[in-house]
């Protein structure tokens, strides 16, 4: 056990002591929310300081009549559309919109001419502009009063409760809780990865730097595979907590310079204010029943639940895959030949990946997503983006306990294909190679 | 006492056998020679010992004990197919090698700067070894292999790849190291270092033990009472010995080979010679152990 921690730290300070570990730790969590929070600053400033569009407007209907807003200023022009069409090019202004006229009941025939090609966002705010205007001229035709409209506006958005066996009731999260396994699920895909592929690229060099013989005539090859895989692991660990940490850090950093406000609520507070006051009132209410509703929700997601399960499937998958992994070095002599091996790995990893997107969301509770969070080759990544729609203990309980169960039996196999493979270089290895070599009696 | 000794070493693949029956004496403050040639299970044995693989049958003992995993920091090996991590500093590196062979942090500390310092490489302690010029590594190599001063060092082709000097630095070393009393173990196809280096010898052919002794017994016993005299004036003999070849010199000098029944002695044939021709030289063809190595691995051959 002494020697395996030797490995441990000998593995984990390798590691740690690179330059590229540094920058990869530091740089991630500060680079992708620098990259988000600029990306909003300039849209939001973008918005903020953008001068209105000037809009020339050929009217032959005469059932029009513009007001300038924030975002658009209108002249009229006169006489016939050719005439408009010079008198708009001359000038370096956003478009020339042109209203035939037109039947109330068949509205049709508008056209807008631009110099190039412009934001669809600004061209469907004109688009509303026209359509306001034509709904409020059918209803004076169809002689309807606006409030009576407004009365028969229905919107039902449901209250989500989930009724637990014992009938106690909680409000369900789903959405936020979606959105976090997904996430996680895909993290894990990742780590389990990478990681993965690191402990293959350590085995390949000791195999290559021929260190491979002088190590295990002092610790057993199970030894250093296992010390090996374990450093590794507590490189990742490490990295994910600083990770956690920056990140807090630096959003709650961000967030403050915006005003603690989200960026998406500046965004909501820019679309607000082009919204008719009328309008407003309703839908600052909904949202806010809304914004009630979800935050009233965060506070119910079990974190410390969704943390020590990711945990466990992180260190449960990883184990697992390293196990293999290393095997998979230990067999062959350079990368590329390892290509042939990584294929039987890399397969699970794909289908519990894909069915993060589509599988889990789709049908939860189905028969397929179950089975997927219990096979060991697939439960890592699938039961933590299950997670987030209740699974039952049982399913969890038993998934974790095949899990564990899983990487034991892979540690095993990997061991005995290992202990072999490190020691044989230059010989051509296929499968019948790798199960001449488990075979073989210590 | 012994410092190894194996008992009916076997060890089985599913398609050869690679130890057949294999048993060996190496006494303590020897260097013994393991020889053969390539594939005849020399490595085979020495992962045995060290204990990377085990045997299917067979004993091995290690000073009298039944070898085990508390043997490990006895033993120091330096495999044929070596390397070093090469990232590593040469530092940490021995540190690391040496506290795995069991030896405390302190220990390793001390031990390593001694070796550094005797190697006159005290510079490259910060270095990493890809930095290394091939022989300095070949230094650090060595000073990993015998740095926990093990009692039984096992060293595998160890000249093949090293330049003359540091051979020669090594050569010089293992010496020493047999002198403050460790046994030395040298795996080798190589002739003319069993001739330099080693006392005692086994030979290991197709898997099986052809012969083991010292060097003097096994020279002994493959002799062919060869003499080459070198005499003024031809002669010839009749009796108890006959003439393989006789070629002329100058100046009426010869060199005459001559072969003798066993139970002939030197003397007897230098009296005999004497009344002959005037002997100028007498020498005892004593075959090399390469002579005596092809022979026996041939005539196993021919079988």
């Amino acid at each position: 056990m002494n020697k395996i921690w030797l490995i441990v730290q000998r593995e984990f300070l390798n590691r740690v002591q690179k330059k590229s570990f540094l920058i990869a730790t530091i740089l991630v969590p500060l680079i992708f929310p620098t990259i988000i929070a600029g990306l909003f600053w300039f849209m939001i400033r973008e918005v903020e300081t953008a001068k209105p569009e000037v809009v020339h407007v050929l009217d032959e209907s005469g059932k029009f009549t513009f007001t300038n807003t924030k975002r658009f200023i209108f002249i009229e022009e006169k006489g016939v559309i050719d005439s408009a069409k010079k008198t708009y090019s001359a000038t370096k202004d956003f478009a020339l919109l042109y209203i035939p006229s037109f039947d109330l009941s068949k509205p049709d025939g508008f056209t807008i001419y631009m110099k190039e090609n412009q934001s669809d966002e600004k061209i469907s705010g004109l688009e509303r502009i026209l359509e306001d205007r034509i709904r409020d001229l059918k209803l004076e035709q169809y002689q309807i009063d606006k409030e009576t409209l407004a009365g028969l506006k229905t919107s039902i958005d449901f209250k989500q409760v989930n009724i637990s066996d014992t009938g106690e009731e909680k409000s369900s999260n789903s959405m936020i809780l979606k959105i976090l396994g997904f996430l996680l699920g895909i993290v894990l895909f990742v780590f389990v990865l990478s990681y993965g592929m690191q402990i293959m690229q350590g085995v390949i060099d000791e195999k290559t730097s021929k260190i491979v013989e002088v190590i295990v005539s002092s610790v057993k090859p199970i030894q250093l595979m296992l010390g090996k895989i374990i450093g590794i692991a507590s490189v990742g660990l490490v990295q994910f907590t600083i990770w956690i940490v920056l990140i807090t850090v630096l959003s709650s950093t961000v967030l403050s310079y915006f005003g603690l406000k989200m960026p998406q609520e500046q965004m909501q507070e820019q679309v607000m204010s082009q919204v008719d006051p009328e309008q407003k009132e309703e839908i600052q209410k909904v949202q806010s029943d809304k914004m009630n509703e979800v935050l009233n929700s965060i506070d119910q997601i079990p974190f410390t639940k969704i943390a020590l399960v990711f945990l466990f499937y992180f260190l449960g998958g990883y184990l697992m895959y390293g196990a293999l992994f290393a095997a998979v070095g230990s067999a062959v002599d350079s990368i590329q030949e390892s290509q042939q091996f990584q294929m039987p790995l890399m397969l699970p990893l794909m289908i519990s990946y894909m069915s993060v997107f589509t599988v889990v969301p789709i049908n939860p509770h189905g028969s397929l997503s179950f089975w997927l969070s219990i096979i060991p080759l697939t439960s890592p990544v699938v039961m933590v983006a299950r997670i987030a729609y209740d699974v039952p203990t049982w399913e969890l309980i038993l998934s974790m306990v095949l899990l564990v169960a899983g990487f034991i039996f892979t540690t095993w196999v990997a061991g005995r294909i290992y202990r072999v493979g490190i020691l044989m270089t230059g010989s051509k290895v296929n499968y019948k190679v790798l199960a001449k070599w488990f075979m073989i009696k210590n | 006492m012994e410092a190894l000794v194996a008992k009916g070493v076997t060890k089985r693949y599913a398609s050869h056998t690679a130890l057949d029956d294999v048993s060996l004496t190496i006494p303590s403050k020897s260097i013994y020679g393991l020889l053969g040639p390539n594939g005849a299970g020399k490595t085979t044995f020495i992962r045995i010992v060290n204990q990377i693989i085990n045997s299917d049958a067979g004993e091995i003992s290690i000073f009298g004990e039944k070898l085990s995993e508390r043997h490990i920091g006895m033993i120091g090996y330096l495999p044929e197919e070596r390397g070093l991590y090469k990232k590593l500093k040469v530092g940490e590196q021995l540190l690391y090698l040496a506290q795995l062979k069991g030896l405390s942090k302190k220990e390793a500390l001390d031990r390593s700067k001694k070796w550094i310092n005797k190697f006159e490489i005290k510079d490259w302690w910060d270095k990493k070894v890809e930095d290394l010029s091939k022989g300095m590594a070949q230094k650090v190599q060595f000073i990993s292999t015998v740095m926990h001063e093990p009692k039984l060092i096992i060293l595998d082709e160890p000249f093949s790849g090293f330049d003359p000097v540091n051979a020669q630095l090594i050569t010089e070393n293992i010496f020493e190291l047999r002198d403050n009393g460790s046994t030395i173990i040298f795996s080798t196809h190589r002739m003319e270092t069993v001739e330099d280096l080693c006392d005692h010898v086994a030979l290991i052919n197709k898997s099986k033990k052809v012969v083991e002794g010292t060097k003097k017994q096994i020279k002994d016993t493959y002799k062919s009472n060869t003499f080459v005299v070198d005499h003024k004036g031809s002669f010839t003999i009749n009796g108890s010995a006959s003439i393989v070849s006789q070629k002329p010199l100058e100046d009426n000098f010869y060199q005459t080979v001559l072969q003798v029944g066993t139970e002939h002695s030197p003397n007897k044939l230098i009296a005999e010679l004497i009344n002959l021709t005037e002997v100028h030289s007498f020498i005892e063809k004593v075959p090399t152990m390469s002579e005596i190595f092809i022979n026996l691995v041939n005539g196993k051959s021919d079988e």
